[in-house]
């Protein structure tokens, strides 16, 4: 093992560790930073809802986003499977349905980043009784 | 580096390892490599959680759920139904004992509302046999930030304006101690740690050890630097094995990063650490005898001055400081003395880890910011009473410390507030007691605890404790008069002024904390010959009814001292003189034709 030489050293090294609890940090201070629910249930995952979410995971790794990517249950959409719930701080939570692998790495450049609405907006309607779970 | 969806986080302090946490996480492990998710899904044993009432505790991320009491059968039900499907495993998760709703972020439980982590900030958060994760979680950088900047007395000052008090119990500021320590010019100076926890009920300190052994090597480093001396000592009680090997392993991790030995960080500055081991004497927890200890010689204290920080460890300046106290320099350093000293009231500031014990639902570890109520502690974070008994006293402060009535429950919790109250802060163990805990007998316990751990130097403890405890048994067992009460009383002051060590000097409290606030107790059982909270054995009388009594001589045949008698078909009758009571025959009865007095 290299021995740490100086102040600056073990910063870097803490930033590259960093990553390997970030998930863990995240999860702690979920409400502050965006929270990516994807729908993975059978149809979910029929659909391609496993490599959409390592797709979101990746591109929000790649462009230094802070979220948490949590699997979910079937929310219903099993017509717009794969669906994607998408919480941005202080906003209320959007669901994007078909979304594919492509439009995955959209998700996350345009609507994350940029605020601009894709397509494939599933409007919400139901209300939940309760948000603790 | 490999990209982990999930991570399943299990306690795996000393509490939740009693329950069979290791098995858990060797089972989770196996299922899944099973599975093929062993490259997603990630399995950290950590330090304790503090909940331990509820354990074993496994946490999953990132979505923070919280499970309770889960035994290795659950595994596979967790894996199957959270990880794969990405449902809650509903059963497994706590119970708000309100609203009776599942609760499965930890926030927004009552036991963690109120709690402020800075001492526990890693345990249940790392694996604490990893230091790349402590690294991440900024640890190193305040030691790095330190000997950087090299100026010994800058980083006093700061500890200094913290307002940190040494958190074993005495509450003396902890940049004082360094300053003086700092002051004294030898070739060799010694950095010591004092891990021989012995209040009963406490575990804050091995709970630190065990969750996060490096926040305690950083802070020993820090104060090694600051105060001059380049040997630290750890000395830690041979009954935690546990909190033994994670240091060990902490301590090798940083020599091979190069953040113990030689030249630290390209500093010049060296420092190294070892371990001694106590054999858990409680009076080793005192500084003089625990140095004493560590020098092969009897855990006996010696008088003060010389102090430590003259003449200490081999008569070389030493300064020594409790675990919790290290643990939290690091985080005063990485985020400055102003925002550590915004915490907590006047005079005490940062927080404080209690360890909850006794008739209380929510049994665990906890750290709330100094100043909140004991009332908040005991009824919201601590769940209140077991069994919806009625709440009588707390003992804060151990075998040194003093039971605190419900008149106290609003009193703010500081250094100064607790000891105006009659107790002190001690180390923080709370031993919460209902309406069934007998005053005179828990102050018994207690001083049976300390004529156990007097070392036996000084007169006035080792027999003046001794008396004492023979007076509380004289009174407990309902032989005791007016006059034991006044010889109580005095003996008690006496010992407090005239005993060698702290040991001894507050030995008497728990006596006169409760002769204080449960004087009518001690009345009752000397004038009415009465226990009120009818636990005392002697003052208990077993009375056959002769109206219910049938005859069927069950109790005759099970008294141990045939202190029953009584022709067959006609009601028995009890001798008073031989009865001992045993309560057998009472637990015989099918009758209920025994009666408790």
């Amino acid at each position: 093992m290299d021995k740490i030489k100086s102040l600056a050293d073990l910063k870097k090294k803490r930033d590259e560790l960093k990553a390997s609890i970030s998930l863990r940090e995240d999860g702690d201070n979920a409400e502050q930073i965006v929270q990516i629910k994807v729908a993975m249930s059978t149809c979910g995952i029929a659909s391609g809802a496993k490599p959409v979410m390592d797709a979101l995971i990746e591109s929000c790794s790649s462009l230094n986003i802070r979220a948490v990517v949590t699997q979910t249950g079937c929310m219903g959409y099993c017509y717009a499977e794969p669906t994607v719930e998408i919480t941005k701080p202080g906003h209320e939570p959007i669901v994007f349905g078909y979304v594919t692998v492509e439009k995955a790495k959209n998700l996350v450049e345009k609507y994350i980043v940029n605020n601009e609405i894709l397509e494939g907006v599933i409007p919400q309607s139901y209300q939940s009784i309760d948000n603790e779970i | 580096m490999a990209n982990y969806k999930y991570h399943i986080l299990i306690c795996g302090g000393t509490g939740c390892r009693a329950s069979k946490s290791e098995d858990i996480s060797e089972n989770f492990k196996r299922i899944l490599v099973e599975k093929g998710l062993d490259k997603e899904v990630q399995v950290v044993e950590t330090g304790c959680f503090g909940f331990c009432e509820k354990g074993p505790i496994v946490k999953m991320l990132p979505d923070n759920t919280f499970y309770v009491q889960v035994t290795s059968d659950n595994c596979e039900e967790i894996i199957n139904e959270h990880i794969v499907k990405g449902r809650k495993v509903k059963h497994l998760l706590y119970i708000d004992p309100d609203n009776k709703h599942e609760v499965s972020d930890s926030k927004h439980m009552n036991f963690y509302k109120k709690q402020l982590r800075i001492a526990l900030r890693n345990c249940g958060f790392i694996d604490p046999e990893n230091i790349d994760e402590y690294i991440a979680r900024e640890g190193y950088a305040a030691l790095a930030s330190v000997l950087e900047q090299n100026d010994p007395a800058a980083a006093i000052d700061t500890i200094k304006k913290s307002g940190l008090r040494g958190r074993g119990g005495g509450g003396f500021p902890t940049g004082l101690k360094w300053e003086i320590a700092s002051k004294n010019h030898a070739d060799q100076k010694y950095m010591i740690c004092n891990a021989d926890e012995g209040d009963p009920g406490a575990f804050m300190d091995r709970s630190i050890l065990e969750g996060d052994p490096h926040s305690v090597i950083e802070a020993m480093t820090i104060g090694g630097f600051c105060i001059g001396a380049t040997k630290g000592l750890v000395y830690i009680r041979a009954e935690y094995p546990l909190a033994i090997k994670r240091l060990e392993i902490a301590i090798n991790q940083a020599r091979e990063y190069g953040l113990l030995g030689k030249n630290i960080l390209d500093s010049g500055f060296d420092f190294d650490l070892e371990l001694r081991y106590g054999a858990g004497a409680f009076v080793c927890g005192e500084e003089t005898a625990l140095i004493h200890s560590m020098e092969g010689l009897r855990g006996e204290p010696t008088f003060k001055p010389p102090f430590p920080a003259q003449e200490g460890y081999l008569k070389k300046p030493s300064n020594v400081n409790n675990v919790e106290t290290f643990a939290n320099i690091p985080v005063i350093f990485n985020k400055g003395w102003e925002w550590f000293s915004s915490i907590g009231t006047e005079k005490s500031k940062g927080t404080k880890v209690f360890a909850l014990a006794g008739q209380i639902n929510n049994v665990g570890l906890i750290e709330v910011p100094m100043g909140i109520t004991l009332r908040e502690v005991i009824f919201e974070i601590g769940g209140g009473i077991k069994n919806d008994k009625k709440f009588k006293a707390v003992q804060t402060g151990g075998p040194s410390g003093g039971c605190l009535t419900e008149s106290f429950l609003d009193t703010p919790i500081d250094y100064d507030n607790l000891l105006a109250a009659g107790s002190m802060m001690g180390s923080g163990g709370m031993i919460v007691m209902d309406e069934t805990s007998c005053m005179p007998a828990v102050a018994r316990f207690y001083l049976d605890f300390t004529v156990e751990e007097s070392c036996g130097k000084c007169t006035p403890c080792r027999v003046g404790n001794k008396r004492l405890c023979e007076i509380l048994d004289k009174i407990i067992g309902g032989k005791g008069t007016m006059e034991d009460l006044e010889i109580l009383k005095n003996l008690s002051q006496v010992i407090k002024d005239t005993a060698l060590c702290g040991l001894g000097q507050t030995s008497p409290n728990p006596i006169l904390s409760t002769i204080d606030h449960f004087w009518d107790e001690y009345i009752a059982h000397v004038s009415e010959k009465r226990c009120p909270a009818g636990q005392c054995k002697a003052m208990k009388r077993y009375i056959i009814l002769s109206d219910t009594c049938i005859g069927c001589t069950a109790c005759a045949r099970a008294c141990p001292v045939g202190a029953i008698s009584g022709e067959r078909k006609s009601a028995h009758t009890i001798n008073q003189d031989l009865c001992i009571k045993c309560g057998s025959c009472y637990d015989k009865c099918k009758f209920n034709a025994i009666s408790i007095n």
